[in-house]
């Protein structure tokens, strides 16, 4: 009985180190790759099956180590004699541990093994106090539309009735300040506001494509087809449903975002093709603290 | 005003009792072959689709909406009902946007304030190439597309549906929602009328011209539709491919019961 106690004890302190090893693997993992390359799918084993040997330990504890016996007696309470008995068989019944020690302090190791990988990709959230760089947007006065292969926007190709992605002449287009969306609207139709004068030339108006939600892609175009009965033309992103409006300068119509799509003034070159007429007027992205505050 | 007609039910109804009461019999009428339908046709009907049988029933059928000559109505006007006549013009629309929405049953429309929805086909053949033909004369406008799907490159289809369709269609069109509307599914389309409505843009979708979407892209794009109607199902079920919430509601439904057996296992001791 006692073999097989100790045995017990055994598997119990191997499955935590285990366990151990399985956070570690998951620090490491975090630590080692970049976060283009992450493998998901590794951070997602070495923490599932960090927690499982966890469990399969603890069970091992609660099915080997913890006394199960049930003792059934009259409360004798008038006997201190007999309650001091009673006393003893508890205390006897409670040392089926003998390593107690050892097996407190491979279970609290393991608990803060898994503790600390939870915890590590806290530090990929950076020095908060730090927001400048959601600031910078490659945009500025002057700087070409380009489509995804890197030709220049002419103003007289941007049709009406649909939508267009564009990038910034040079820059990369993985950054969140790059994409943005372009339609050509009525310009007779425009309610911009009123510091935005100029911004939409021949009623051509550009859009940050990052909603201010949660950042996804405003990658829905809504266009009517017949506009005396349909609603008319609004951005729409495919997450979570806001719904934007390019006439009165990216206004939210409906949705969980809570500030308009950063507008992008433009401007016509001589040669026909779109420029930037300057930055966003609001900063692109998701909302965070201080975002209304305007752009550098 | 207490007896406004609230659906189109009663006015086809109307319509009927109207045909019953003419002089012609119920059985001499070809209007009341498909009498749920509510298509008034006239009561010959030629071997061959022609243009004058295309006026004749768009003259009975659409020109309510779209208006004498498919000049439109674009001004509410006082009507019988809620119903009120209102329908975009169709000169220039070209035989590529009557073939459309005639032969994927999104026209003839019950209520032009309803979204227009693929419920079924009211017009044989003929009717639909006669009233292509009328709505073709109408202007000039864009001919019925003849997409070549074979010549398409699924790789290329496959980027091109997840950066200009997915947004709306989902990457395995299956359809979805925008706000107003339902997409549409993308399974049972013809390659014709996949093409048809890239360069169209029906009701919210936005049109997309050859400058956008070149005719070989479309191609591509096409096979790229028509492959996912039967896709391949990398991790065995596919769950209607609808995407990730009835996956994780299958994953919870193996799940939860394993995770409860566990704990039932576990506790077996302890209750005994």
């Amino acid at each position: 009985m006692k073999e097989s106690r100790r045995g017990a004890e055994f598997t119990v302190v191997v499955l935590f180190l285990i366990a151990i090893v399985c956070a570690i693997g998951f620090i490491f993992v975090y630590a080692f790759f970049s976060p283009e390359r992450m493998p998901n799918e590794l951070l997602g084993i070495s923490l599932g099956l960090c927690l499982i040997f966890i469990a399969c330990a603890l069970a091992v504890v609660g099915k080997r180590l913890v006394p199960n016996d049930e003792l059934e007696d009259d409360y004798p309470e008038e006997h201190p004699q007999k309650q001091a008995e009673v006393v003893e068989q508890l205390h006897s019944a409670g040392s089926l541990i003998t390593r107690k020690r050892l097996l407190l302090g491979a279970g609290s190791a393991a608990g803060c093994a898994l503790g600390a990988a939870a915890l590590t990709p806290v530090l990929s959230l950076g020095p908060f106090w730090d927001t400048a760089p959601l600031d910078r947007t490659p945009w500025k006065r002057g700087v070409r539309l380009v489509d995804e292969s890197g030709d220049p926007l002419a103003a007289d190709n941007i049709l009406k009735e649909t939508f267009y992605t564009a990038f910034p002449e040079g820059a990369d287009p993985e950054e969140i300040g790059s994409p943005i969306v372009v339609l050509h609207l009525n310009a007779t139709d425009l309610r911009m506001p009123r510091d935005r004068s100029g911004w939409t030339p021949r009623g051509i108006v550009a859009y940050s494509k990052i909603c201010t939600h949660a950042g996804c892609a405003v990658a829905l175009f809504r266009k009517p087809t017949f506009p005396t009965v349909e609603r008319r033309e609004a951005l729409v992103c495919p997450c979570h449903y806001s719904t934007f409006d390019p006439f009165t300068g990216g206004s939210v119509l409906y949705g969980p975002a809570g500030r308009p799509l950063p507008q992008l003034p433009l401007e016509i070159d001589s040669d026909g093709h779109l420029r930037a007429a300057g930055n966003f007027s609001a900063r692109v992205g998701p909302s965070w603290w201080n975002v209304r505050e305007q752009p550098t | 005003m207490s007896f406004r007609l609230r659906t189109t039910v009663p006015l086809t109804a109307l319509v009927l009792t109207a045909l019953v009461a003419s002089p012609h019999g119920p059985l001499d009428s070809p209007a009341l072959a498909q009498p749920s339908s509510g298509i008034v046709r006239p009561d010959t009907e030629p071997q061959k689709p022609t243009l004058e049988l295309g006026s004749e029933l768009f003259a009975a059928n659409c020109s309510s909406c779209h208006g004498i000559a498919g000049d439109g109505i674009t001004k509410p006007r006082p009507g019988s009902g809620d119903v009120q006549g209102l329908g975009p013009p169709l000169h220039g629309v070209g035989a590529q946007a009557a073939d459309f929405y005639l032969r994927t049953g999104l026209m003839p429309l019950d209520n032009p304030h309803h979204e227009p929805s693929n419920d079924r086909v009211l017009f044989s053949d003929k009717e639909i190439r006669s009233l292509t033909q009328y709505v073709a004369s109408l202007g000039k406008g864009p001919g019925i597309p003849n997409p070549h799907p074979q010549r398409g490159n699924i790789s290329e289809g496959t980027q091109l549906f997840t950066s200009d369709c997915a947004g709306c269609h989902q990457e395995d069109a299956r359809g979805g929602y925008v706000t107003g509307a339902r997409v549409p599914p993308l399974q049972g389309y013809t390659n014709r009328e996949i093409a048809e409505a890239v360069r169209i843009g029906p009701y919210l979708m936005p049109r997309f011209s050859t400058s956008q979407i070149s005719n070989a892209q479309l191609n591509s794009i096409i096979r790229y539709v028509q492959s996912q109607n039967h896709p391949y199902n990398r991790g065995g079920w596919g769950i209607g491919n609808i995407g990730p919430i009835p996956e994780g509601l299958v994953t919870w439904m193996i799940a939860a019961p394993l995770l409860l057996l566990t704990c039932l296992v576990l506790a077996r001791r302890v209750r005994r």
